[in-house]
């Protein structure tokens, strides 16, 4: 049956969604603004929208008191270095799950994503005990193997559902052709879900960029990424937001140029199949 | 010529090496508040009279920053070598030998110059285990103007039923004025730093001397009584969210008649650039009720550091430059008195340019001085502290509590109901902690 939209239908769609757009924006642009406001300003009731005086001045002190670069560089590692660490063991993983599958692939998925379901302070003391005695606190390995371990049901159920998409008669006649298994995963599975693995690498990007817990409690200087840098701005006695907004913005500003350019390719990955 | 050259090369080489082995790195965790970023500002003076250390600062905010050395010092991490922590944490790591002495600060170091209250603090059986950066104790702030304009006079400390007639004065809404800002959102550190001090007003204590709750008591029903009319009839709406931070806001942008919070606000409620009531506020003792011993806090933000750290001596000297009298000094000469960390010697009060520059400076040393962690409720009670009880359970109890107490301000439960609830849950707390 075709979908046939009236013109007030299309124009209420519309302007639904541009409000729930804006309202979901809003944050991040009122954090902006207060990052360009004084302290005083920035506490100020009623709150002043475009009419106060402009200044730079939270993102020079931002920028004397932290070394930008070092955080964000880090943040670059451990978000990119887990995501390709997560991936050569998700898509084997997914692979096995999707083609070979035993009558308890679906409890082991399950059981996957329950470990998602801990509090990660639970098991707090235990990893940090064992990072202090292999050595790996505030160190970039270490928190690249948990940010990895961490998000690694998500990326294997996200591949698993889009291998499980793919016909199992595609790679049978790769196999009658004469490909091996990896040649079969290489050249035949993965340009197929590409659409797929693209999606499934920015949302791990975009975790393991955001995550806070284990970044804050297993860094201290040579390993810590932007969210401790954030961290650093909050403060319990004092004016703090429009610093804070300052470091925010330059925290977020990475991640969301990413997101602006590839948003096409995230959407698409996570609402179609991976053949369609 | 290349037999030269490569002896050079090798004699910088070797002496890069010894540079590097000489070096000794501290990694100090710190929290953010304006004295602690001017101390890192500070640090080229500390590295050029000890050129064999190099100090490497982490920032973090209070709450993460309590929840990441007590993680680090309770598995022996060794992350840090120097941590800033509070009065609350100082005589429980001492006790339990998780904090190095400090027994070698230097000759110079005066350590009797340090204020006996906060002394008294950050020591177990009289031996140093921290040294106090900054203190703090809670005094009331007051708009001079409106005071003025309803003719009201401070004669001597107040009471809170004094208090209370005020605010009622003073409370105009319609005029975007409240009568009293008070701390309302839930926690230890927040809401029940101030019940705390009332509480000890009005004769009130955490526990007996047999660790056992005293919610069940009058005294905590007129303190919580009080504390739910006064805020709640005459402070500002939605007072349960409003923490340190929210007041402060409140008061600098002129809708507090009275605050009663930390003596540090003092300094950003009269500077001009932060404050539209700069010049217009008045300051005094908190109130007092059936007693004046324990109705205002005391708290320190202390340097210290882990046992087994292996570079003690580095940290010593770098905690001995940070405390010092020269380190209030240096912080004037680049930025003022009025920017010198408060509340941990008694040499800066006795100081004409520190009282010139800081007109807050008596009440502050007047509430300083008679904060007693030891002796601050009107019955004898077993644990050391002011607003908190210095024992390990006490976060979880105190915010719990908090909770509690937050919700009769926010009118959910009844003040008898919060205290029975405050009464129950602390006494199984207890029973389960094994103190009876």
């Amino acid at each position: 049956m075709e979908n046939k939209q009236t013109p007030l239908g299309y124009v209420s769609f519309s302007v639904f969604a541009w409000i729930v757009g804006l309202l979901i924006f809003f944050p991040i642009f009122w954090m902006v603004l207060t990052s360009f406001k004084t302290e005083l300003e920035a506490v100020s009731i009623p709150p002043s929208f475009i009419s106060f005086d402009w200044t730079l001045e939270n993102y020079v002190e931002v920028q004397e008191r932290s070394n930008y670069f070092k955080f964000a560089m880090n943040s670059v590692i451990l978000a990119v270095g887990s995501t390709l660490v997560g991936l050569v063991f998700a898509v084997t993983c997914a692979w096995a799950m999707a083609f070979n599958p035993t009558k308890r692939t679906k409890d082991a998925l399950l059981w996957m994503l329950s470990t998602k379901m801990m509090p990660p302070v639970g098991v707090l003391v235990p990893i940090y005990l064992l990072f202090r005695d292999w050595g790996l606190l505030d160190t970039r390995f270490g928190l690249i193997m948990v940010l990895f371990l961490m998000n690694l049901p998500i990326m294997v159920w996200m591949l698993y559902t889009y291998f499980k998409e793919i016909p199992t008669d595609i790679l049978e006649a790769a196999r009658m052709d004469g490909a091996t298994l990896p040649k079969e995963i290489i050249f035949v599975l993965l340009p197929m879900a590409v659409p797929g693995i693209a999606s499934t690498m920015l949302l791990n990007i975009i975790l393991a960029w955001n995550e806070a817990f284990w970044t804050l409690n297993l860094t201290t200087s040579d390993a810590a990424p932007l969210t401790a840098f954030i961290a650093s701005y909050s403060s319990p006695e004092g004016l703090f937001w429009a610093k804070l907004s300052a470091a925010s913005t330059l925290a977020v500003a990475p991640i969301l140029v990413i997101g602006w350019f590839s948003q096409k390719q995230l959407v698409r990955g996570l609402t179609f199949g991976a053949v369609k | 010529m290349k037999r030269v050259m490569g002896a050079a090369l090798c004699a910088l080489l070797a002496g890069g090496i010894a540079h590097a082995n000489a070096e000794t790195k501290l990694t100090i965790a710190t929290v953010n508040n304006g004295d602690m970023i001017r101390m890192q500002k500070l640090t080229d003076d500390f590295t050029s009279k000890n050129p064999d250390i190099s100090l490497e600062w982490v920032t973090l905010e209070e709450n993460t920053l309590r929840q990441r050395v007590t993680t680090d010092i309770a598995t022996k991490g060794g992350q840090y070598d120097v941590m800033t922590i509070g009065t609350y944490e100082v005589p429980i790591w001492a006790e339990k030998g998780w904090l190095a002495p400090l027994d070698n600060l230097g000759s110079d170091y005066d350590v009797d110059d340090l204020m006996p209250a906060i002394r008294s603090a950050v020591s177990n059986d009289g031996q140093l285990y921290a040294a106090p950066f900054y203190g703090e104790s809670s005094m009331m702030m007051y708009r001079t103007d409106l005071f003025e304009a309803a003719g009201i006079e401070i004669n001597g400390r107040l009471t809170w039923d004094q208090t209370l007639e005020i605010a009622k004065k003073l409370h105009k809404p319609d005029e975007g004025v409240y009568g009293i800002c008070l701390r309302g959102k839930a926690g230890w550190g927040e809401n029940m730093a101030l019940i705390s001090t009332m509480g000890n007003a009005y004769g009130a204590r955490w526990f007996d001397e047999e660790w056992k709750p005293t919610f069940d008591g009058e005294a905590w029903k007129n303190a919580l009584d009080m504390y739910t009319n006064i805020l709640g009839n005459y402070g500002p709406p939605g007072a349960t969210s409003n923490g340190f931070n929210e007041n402060l806001s409140l008061f600098n942008s002129g809708k507090c008649g009275m605050w009663i919070d930390a003596t540090v606000a003092a300094s950003f409620v009269t500077n001009p650039k932060e404050s539209k009531v700069a010049d217009k506020v008045g300051f005094t003792e908190a109130p007092c009720a059936v007693t004046c011993t324990g109705a205002n806090w005391l708290w320190a933000w202390n340097l210290g550091i882990p046992m087994g750290s292996q570079k003690v001596e580095a940290a010593q000297k770098f905690i001995s430059w940070a405390t010092s009298k020269d380190y209030l000094e240096l912080v004037a000469s680049k930025e003022g008195w009025a920017n010198v960390p408060p509340g941990t010697r008694m040499s800066l009060y006795e100081n004409p340019k520190y009282l010139e520059a800081a007109p807050f400076a008596d009440e502050t040393l007047l509430a300083i001085d008679s904060a007693d962690p030891i002796n601050s409720t009107l019955e004898p009670k077993p644990y050391v502290g002011v607003q908190f009880a210095a024992i390990p359970e006490f976060q979880g109890i105190g915010t719990t509590v908090g909770q509690q107490f937050s919700a009769a301000l926010a009118g959910q439960m009844s003040v008898e109901q919060a205290l029975s609830a405050a009464q129950s849950s602390t006494d199984r707390t207890m029973r389960k902690a094994g103190y009876y």
